[in-house]
Order: structure tokens, then C-alpha cells, then sequence
């Protein structure tokens, strides 16, 4: 049988996060009132002049520096030519020849924790359409024009990858770098993360590549890897039948979980690109690209081996705790409080995460602030509690049932008894209300004691309601029943 | 360069310009004549000159991101040949 080889390009659309339109002063606020956010500008009325919007520019040359790119120093805006009722101008303006960002790279890792790098070809600044409502208005289509003139970045990747999972490492790497870079809300539910797949197969050791089909608005990272899945198929099945894959543009229908040839048409298209006369030359000097390179974050990667060397935790933690910048901020915040790393990387991936997916709520939801975690975690490393009560402290702040760990604490009375006399004490009267099972214990060899003493143990703590120190009680304990 | 008739007409159909035969004909003319000048531009020896984008010596101006616009939809859509519930409605556009 023949073994196939998958490759894999991307081009990955990215609502920039600004407040204006790309060329325009209209807001660019999601789930305004149809056509109250689209301007003169934006619909093309005669006269207008478009002016770039010094935001969008600086979030592109973020991304570029992001991805170790080229920023040329000129790029210039061009016009893409056709037809269709959400585009009012008759083309888009977008960048072809000169875009604002040359090639780069982005770091993915796979499930295995393995690492590889993915080349991006460029990316480049366009405005996006607006929107077509095909319910039936009287047999009419319904036009909002709200979006048109929203910027977007368009990432694209060159056919780097070879399998559906490197390509879902992939967007989720992009995914971590816009968000990280506050270039973007990453929303792919809003639209604001919108994938073009382009998909071909070759047998094994094949140098050059087979004929792709590309796959339109793939819009969730499952749909990626659906999408992809059947489209492997069915182009392997295809050529197993002695057909031929033809280059075309597919539709990812995710009820179905099929892609679709949209319908052909006869001529392929012709955008007759030219540089827009509308637009300047875009100039990026040094001076320019070193100051946005100042305002970056710290970058996913970045944290990544920053959590793993200086804090010491493992590549698994490292990489999930720095796969989102939300979840970055809370686990470092919870650090710098309780000042324990390992400890603070625990409780936001076991306890809070647990709870927040039980939820389905987002960090930035979580009714348990950093603060109040690093303080339960301060409580647990200075013995004032035992971690079974922490699990509770932290129920209860979640909750909301008080403001801090220590007011919980102290209302439950759940403070750990440490004192050695007051133990001893409950111990005693243990032993004294227990006579047969000190005898058998006594009676027992060492191996069966290990198990019998749990019994004592559980008394004690049944006594103490829970606050006596388990470690405490346990050698307590071993002391008095083994003395006599 | 000669353009052909056919040329015309698919120049016609990208810019959904209507013509009629006998202006398809008038227009294999005359773009043929702009076409021979263009020619004469294309015996330049452009070598290693970085083709020109805009005539104007200048860089684009950039705008601040402030949200400068507010809604005149009521005024845009005067103008409309039909509108409702704020959207604005063209023949149906089938994918």
C-alpha cells in the first residue's frame, strides 16, 4: 500500500483589537446595530479618502517582531478588484507585492512536548468585508456593513506542516501570540480568528508537492483538524481511484463533517491587483520598529522556558501554564504571593482548573482571585491547615463565602492543632477508649502494624474534627503504642 | 500589443461594464492605440529602477486610533434603492 505524506499551508485572518476601522474613524465594536458603524469611508462614497490607521500598524509589526520577521522598510497597500454586495468599493484594499511584514517563524509544540519551527511566508494588512444575511428579505439579501473596513492581518504560512494536529499546534501558537501581544481578543466563536486551509497529499518521499484544494473559513481549532481529516481522505481515495485532485476552493460544513467543492466557476479569478492610489508608500524606519519592539510583552515562548529554567517547573507545566496569557498572569500572581512556584502551578492546574472547567468559565472569571489562592497556599506551606481543609477553604472561597483563606480558616475553625500536649491528650483518650484494638495492635509485627495504625489515626482525627496535623498524630502515635 | 475582441469583452465582464458589439469593436480601437503607447513605455531599459508606486514624493500619513464617526445611517440610506432593518437589500446573492 502507498504511504501518503499530508502538507499543510495556512493563511490565518486576525481581527486586529483596535477601536477605529482601518481607514476610518468608525468604531470597529462587535454587535453594534446593523450599518450604524459604517461610515462615508467605509461605503465608498465618492469623494472620501482613506487614512491609515496608526494602531493597525503598530499591532502588524508587533506580530512581525513576534515571529522573528523582516519589517521591510516601505510596504504599500494595494487593491484587490471584484465583485460582491458586503464589499461597496469593488475591491479590497489589501497588500500583495510589498506586504508589512516579510518572512518569519513560529515555534509550535505538539502534544509529545516536542518543539518545531513553522515558516511564515508573510503577513500583510487588509480590511475586511462586511457581512450578507441570506434570510429572506422579500427574496433579497440583507447587507451590514458594519465589519467592512475592520483591519485584519492575514498570516500567512508556508506548507510547513504535515499533519491536521501540527496544524492545529499552529494556530494555537498564532493564537498564543496575538492574544499575548493584545493584538487581538483570539475569539475564533466572534470571527476574529478565521483560517483558510490549503490541503494536498504526496506519496512518500516526493519531493514536489501535489495539487491542493484549499478549504474556505475553517473557524474552530476541532474544525481545523476535522476538516483537514476529511479532506486527506477523500483526496487519498480519489487518487486511489485513478482521478485527480483539481485545485479548487472546498467548503468545511462541521454538521456534516464534509468539505464541499463550491461551485466552479469558469474563469479562475482575476483580481487585477494594482497599488492603491488612495495610499502612500508606508515608511518603517529603525527607529520606528525598535520602539514597538520596547512595548512588547513577554512572549508565550518566552514564559515558557523562563517558568522551566528560573522556576523550576517541568516542560508539561511550563508549556500550559504559558499557552495563555490570562493563565500566565494568575499563576504568577498566585506565586508572587504564596512564594512557592511548584505549589502555585499546582493549585491553578489541579483544584482551580477543575473548577473552572466544571463551570466552563475563563480565567479572567474565576471567582477566586490570585490573591486569595497565594494566601490558602501560604496557610497549607505554614502547616496552619492540612491539605485535605485546604481543598475545602478553597471550596468555600469559590463559593464566596468570605474574602480571604485565613477568614474561612478561622469561621470553620479548621487551624490545624499543632500543639504536641493537645494532641497527646486526644491520643490518650483514644487508646483508653479502644482496648482491644491496642491489643491486637500490640500483638501484631511490624508489617501489620504500618496498616492497623491507620484505625488510630482516624479516631484522632475524628476527634480533633479534622484540625489535628495527620503527620503529627501518626508519630505521635507510633510513639505511645509502641512504648508499652 | 493588439488586443483582440474578445480581450475587450472580458475587460467589460471583470468591470461589469455592459457593451454592445459595436462598442466592443470601437473599443478594440482605441485600446489598442493606448496599448501601442504603453509599448513605447516598455522600450525604457528599466533595469535595477525600483518600480514607483504612487507619483507623489511623500509617505502615508498615519491617523491616531480614535473613533472619530458616528452613525448617519438614516442619511446613507436615503440613497438607497431598498433598506430594511437597517440593512441595506440587493438582489439575492446565492453562493
Amino acid at each position: 500500500m502507498m504511504q501518503w505524506e499530508t502538507v499543510i499551508g495556512l493563511e490565518v485572518h486576525v481581527q486586529l483589537a483596535t477601536q477605529s476601522k482601518i481607514f476610518s474613524g468608525a468604531s470597529t465594536a462587535f454587535g453594534a446595530e446593523p450599518n450604524t458603524q459604517a461610515c462615508a469611508v467605509d461605503l465608498g462614497m465618492p469623494g472620501v479618502l482613506p487614512v491609515l490607521n496608526e494602531n493597525a500598524v503598530a499591532m502588524a509589526v508587533k506580530f512581525g517582531l513576534a515571529v522573528d520577521a523582516e519589517i521591510p522598510e516601505t510596504s504599500l497597500f494595494e487593491r484587490k478588484n471584484y465583485f460582491y454586495p458586503d464589499l461597496p468599493k469593488g475591491y479590497q484594499t489589501s497588500q500583495m507585492a510589498q506586504p508589512i511584514v516579510g518572512p518569519g517563524q513560529v515555534e509550535i509544540t505538539l502534544d509529545d512536548g516536542s518543539t518545531r519551527s513553522v515558516r511564515i511566508h508573510h503577513a500583510h494588512l487588509e480590511e475586511d468585508a462586511g457581512k450578507s444575511l441570506h434570510e429572506d428579505y422579500h427574496g433579497m439579501t440583507g447587507i451590514d456593513l458594519n465589519r467592512a473596513g475592520t483591519p485584519l492581518l492575514e498570516i500567512v504560512s508556508e506548507p510547513d506542516m504535515r499533519s491536521a494536529k501540527e496544524a492545529v499546534a499552529y494556530i494555537k501558537a498564532l493564537h498564543a501570540i496575538v492574544t499575548y501581544l493584545g493584538i487581538s481578543d483570539g475569539n475564533m466563536a466572534e470571527g476574529s480568528m478565521r483560517c483558510d486551509v490549503n490541503v494536498s497529499v504526496r506519496p512518500k518521499g516526493q519531493a514536489a508537492f501535489g495539487t491542493r484544494a484549499e478549504i474556505k473559513n475553517v473557524n474552530s481549532f476541532r474544525f481545523v483538524e476535522k476538516a483537514i481529516a476529511f479532506e486527506v481522505e477523500r483526496q487519498i481515495e480519489l487518487i486511489d481511484d485513478g482521478g485527480q485532485v483539481v485545485q479548487e476552493t472546498r467548503l468545511f460544513d462541521p454538521e456534516r463533517d464534509e468539505t464541499r467543492g463550491m461551485r466552479t466557476k469558469e474563469e479562475a479569478n482575476d483580481y487585477r491587483y494594482f497599488p492603491c492610489p488612495d495610499l502612500l508608500p508606508v515608511m518603517l524606519d529603525g527607529a520606528y520598529v525598535d520602539h514597538q519592539r520596547a512595548l512588547m510583552p513577554e512572549l508565550p515562548s518566552e514564559k515558557r522556558h523562563r517558568f522551566e529554567n528560573q522556576l523550576g517547573l517541568s516542560a508539561y507545566d511550563a508549556g500550559v501554564l504559558a499557552s495563555s496569557r490570562a493563565m500566565a498572569e494568575y499563576f504568577e500572581a498566585v506565586k508572587d504571593v504564596c512564594g512557592d512556584a511548584k505549589q502555585a502551578a499546582n493549585w491553578v492546574q489541579g483544584e482551580l482548573s477543575a473548577n473552572l472547567n466544571r463551570e466552563n468559565l475563563e480565567i479572567d472569571d474565576s471567582p477566586v482571585t490570585a490573591g486569595q489562592l497565594g494566601g490558602l497556599i501560604q496557610r497549607v506551606m505554614d502547616d496552619t491547615i492540612s491539605g485535605k481543609a485546604a481543598k475545602q477553604v478553597f471550596q468555600a472561597l469559590w463559593d464566596g463565602e468570605a474574602d480571604s483563606a485565613d477568614a474561612i480558616i478561622e469561621a470553620r475553625g479548621l487551624k490545624q492543632v499543632t500543639d504536641t500536649g493537645a494532641i497527646e491528650g486526644m491520643i490518650d483518650q483514644v487508646i483508653a477508649d479502644s482496648p482491644v484494638q491496642v491489643a491486637q495492635y500490640r500483638e501484631a509485627d511490624e508489617a501489620k502494624r504500618g496498616k492497623m495504625i491507620g484505625y488510630f489515626v482516624g479516631q484522632v482525627m475524628k476527634a480533633s474534627r479534622g484540625t489535628a496535623n495527620p503527620q503529627q498524630v501518626n508519630s505521635l502515635l507510633k510513639q505511645k503504642l509502641d512504648q508499652a | 500589443m493588439a488586443i483582440e475582441h474578445a480581450d475587450v469583452l472580458r475587460a467589460a465582464h471583470l468591470a461589469r461594464v455592459g457593451l454592445s458589439e459595436d462598442e466592443a469593436t470601437g473599443y478594440v480601437d482605441d485600446l489598442s492605440r493606448i496599448l501601442e503607447m504603453v509599448d513605447q513605455l516598455q522600450a525604457v531599459d528599466t533595469q535595477g529602477i525600483t518600480p514607483l508606486a504612487h507619483p507623489l514624493d511623500a509617505t502615508q500619513r498615519l491617523r491616531p486610533d480614535e473613533v472619530t464617526e458616528r452613525s448617519q445611517r438614516d442619511r446613507f440610506q436615503a440613497c438607497a434603492p431598498a433598506t430594511e432593518d437597517g440593512l441595506y437589500l440587493v438582489p439575492r446573492v446565492v453562493e
